[in-house]
């Protein structure tokens, strides 16, 4: 009895600790007027640039790359006088991933008058952490989030992120079929997995709401079956011009070998499951021509040389998970309040919509639901035996 | 009307496939009541080699249908081989055990197949030279029916008429349907139940290698885990028609065939496994014996 007694006293304790924090937060609410007041003419104090994310806990490798990154390129900024005028200063605080701690660290931003935000890490932290940006009209960027309802929503206007959602591909394979190859029919195939099928599912989205070309068959099929043929029928039957697979290359090395046995010659498009050697080597005449998305090749980019050249003058090894997305994060941000003038919030998300930035991974500005443009998958074709990207 | 032939004959070249396996599974049952779970390995494996002989003639500059005919021969000896071996190790020191032993036997060497064929060649999918001949007479019909499926078509039905008239007249098929009928009665007229239940399985073997070198050559490849559902969807027909019953193999693995077949091209592949399956429960439900088995008869 004493013991349960001193249970639910400590649990009680708890409770109040628990409340004290969050009264402690609500007082930052009213910070809220301040970021607005703030305002001011830049060149008279500095950028508080806030990064947060996992620093420490078991995915702290994909946070701290991110710390690295924001701090070179501060470093860089500051060498070359600053923004206006004003030093860069950074301001680090860890989520863990966790979105309950993501929370803590966004209210820690915010009273700390940070002025635009890089991170968060993972996508559940993001989304925990940006209503309370979204209430202190702060700007919020993350190099790692890819769950695609953090810019669809259109929840969080003040949310940009630097790599693509998982959804892109879908996005950019459906484009490529209406817009470039103009097909109108389209038959969407996938091996009923989560990845297979989730990108099918964004396709068939995508597809159906615009009016360029309607999906005429949507079907999973059995991964390791036997064969494949009467799908490739009812493919045939359905009178589409094109297909778009979701899934991995075993099964896509199948159904694009019975399509050509049959003479179905209409375009195949597909998926980074399918955009490997191994699909050319074992589908073999028949993979050519095939069209799958695939991550961006990046190192060509000049900014991406003097990212990697500043992390190598200072460390040793490789700099880490979405190093090159948080680099051009932070370049971004820091541009747009170079643009702005100041740290306002509409001109600095003005700014990163409308002015496009040089940065490791390509030229950038970003959509208005958020999404960086230019960045993310490329379309390739298989020619003579190798994925060429289509340009 | 053409949609409903071209589902057709997709379904007759799958149903080939799953016959010629399933007469391997039905005819082991048949003779010793075992089920031989290892029996889809054996498939797999005529496959590697007729893909090897293949590779190794393709070099040589062989004309595709002397590759075909050769990769096939050499496919049957190896998985021929392969199946006799298979019954002497795990199969006839358990002939008198209990029931259970030797199916757990036969679970075990499909592991130990699978896994065998994954290390000495490689888990990843490999590129099957497509070994059928162009046949000029069906150009007409090209959308229809295809040249490999019209070759599978023919070659399982020479396949299914050559074994039923080996069991009909042959003496090693009359000592086979003795043995099916009655093992020690066999015995005690002068058969040797031992050679039998070796030709069975090698007989079994040859019909599921040849089955492996031509869906191999259809879809154009391999890896060594496809023995696995061949070997389920197969043993499915053999259920399906009567386990035990040799035309019961056939037939069941042709309406196994077509339902797939069917079920995709009219209401969707996501289901084609679900009616698959529940035709064998339907069935088993009204013929718990399958459609052409016989039920056993009860002594009490």
């Amino acid at each position: 009895m004493k013991r349960s007694l001193l249970a639910l006293a400590c649990v009680m304790m708890l409770t109040i600790g628990l409340v004290g924090c969050s009264e402690e937060k609500k007082t930052d609410a009213p910070a809220k007027q301040e970021t607005s007041e703030k305002a001011a003419p830049a060149s008279t104090g500095k950028i508080i640039l806030g990064v947060a994310g996992a620093h420490s806990g078991d995915l702290a490798s994909y946070g701290l790359p991110t710390v690295e990154a924001a701090k070179l390129v501060a470093a860089a900024v500051n060498a070359a006088g600053g923004i206006n005028g004003a030093q860069v200063e950074i301001l680090t605080e860890d989520d863990q991933c966790k979105p309950e701690f993501a929370t803590n660290a966004a209210f820690k931003l915010v009273s700390d008058k940070a002025n635009i935000v890089l991170g968060h890490i993972c996508s559940g932290a993001t989304k925990a952490a940006l209503p309370i940006y979204k209430e202190s009209n702060l700007v919020c960027m993350s190099p790692s989030a890819t769950n695609p309802p953090l810019t669809q929503s259109g929840d969080y206007p003040n949310f940009f992120r630097t790599i693509a959602s998982d959804d892109a591909q879908a996005a950019l394979a459906t484009d490529f079929a209406m817009d470039t190859l103009g097909l109108k029919t389209i038959a969407i195939i996938h091996d009923k997995g989560d990845y297979g099928k989730g990108f099918a599912g964004f396709a068939k989205k995508y597809i159906e709401e615009g009016t360029k070309a309607k999906v005429i068959l949507f079907e999973g099929v059995t991964p390791g079956a036997v064969d494949y043929s009467a799908v490739v029928q009812k493919i045939k039957g359905s009178g589409a011009d094109g297909v778009i697979y979701g899934g991995y290359h075993p099964e896509a090395s199948k159904i694009i070998t019975q399509l050509r046995k049959k003479k179905i010659m209409i375009p195949f498009i597909s998926d980074d499951g399918v955009k490997d050697q191994t699909f050319i080597n074992v589908a073999g005449k028949s993979a050519e021509g095939v069209y799958a998305t695939g991550p961006r090749d990046i190192t060509a980019n000049p900014m991406y040389k003097v990212a990697m050249e500043q992390f190598k003058a200072s460390h040793d090894g490789e700099p880490g998970a979405f190093f090159f997305e948080a680099y051009s994060a932070a370049q971004a941000l820091l541009k747009a309040v170079e643009h702005a003038g100041s740290t306002d919030y509409d001109k600095i998300v003005y700014a990163l919509r409308n002015e496009e930035v040089e940065t490791p991974v390509g030229k950038i500005k970003f959509d208005s639901k958020g999404d960086a443009i230019g960045v993310g998958f490329s379309m390739y074709q298989v020619k003579d035996g190798k994925y060429v990207e289509v340009k | 009307m053409d949609y409903f032939w071209e589902l057709f004959f997709s379904g007759l070249t799958r149903g080939s496939i799953y016959a010629l396996i399933a007469l391997g599974y039905t005819m082991v049952y048949g003779i010793i009541e075992l089920i031989n779970f290892a029996h889809g390995e054996i498939y797999m494996i005529g496959a590697f080699v007729g893909l090897t002989v293949a590779g190794v003639l393709t070099s040589f500059g062989f004309p595709a249908m002397s590759i075909m005919v050769l990769a096939s021969m050499a496919a049957i000896v190896y998985a021929a081989a392969y199946g006799y071996t298979l019954e002497k190790i795990a199969y006839r020191p358990l002939r008198s055990a209990p029931r259970l032993s030797p199916l757990i036997s036969a679970i075990g060497m499909s592991i130990f197949l699978q896994n065998y064929v994954m290390l000495a060649q490689t888990s990843d999918f490999i590129s099957f030279p497509s070994l059928t001949p162009e046949f000029a007479f069906l150009d007409k019909y090209s959308s229809t029916i295809g040249t490999s499926d019209f070759l599978i078509i023919v070659v399982a039905a020479i396949m299914m008429v050559a074994l039923t008239l080996f069991i009909k007249f042959t003496r090693m098929g009359k000592a086979m349907r003795a043995t099916a009928q009655n093992r020690k009665m066999a015995m005690l007229v002068g058969v040797n139940v031992d050679q039998v239940i070796s030709v069975t399985f090698i007989v079994g073997s040859s019909l599921a290698a040849v089955g492996g070198v031509l869906i191999a050559s259809h879809i154009g490849q391999i890896n060594f885990f496809i023995g696995f559902i061949a070997g389920i969807k197969a043993f499915t027909a053999a259920v399906l028609g009567g386990i035990g019953s040799v035309p019961g193999a056939m037939l069941g693995g042709l309406i196994l065939g077509w339902t797939e077949s069917f079920c995709t091209g009219y209401v969707s592949s996501d289901y084609e496994d679900v009616f698959a399956f529940a035709l064998l429960v339907i069935i088993l439900i009204f013929r718990p014996s399958g459609l052409l088995g016989k039920a056993p008869i009860q002594k009490v």
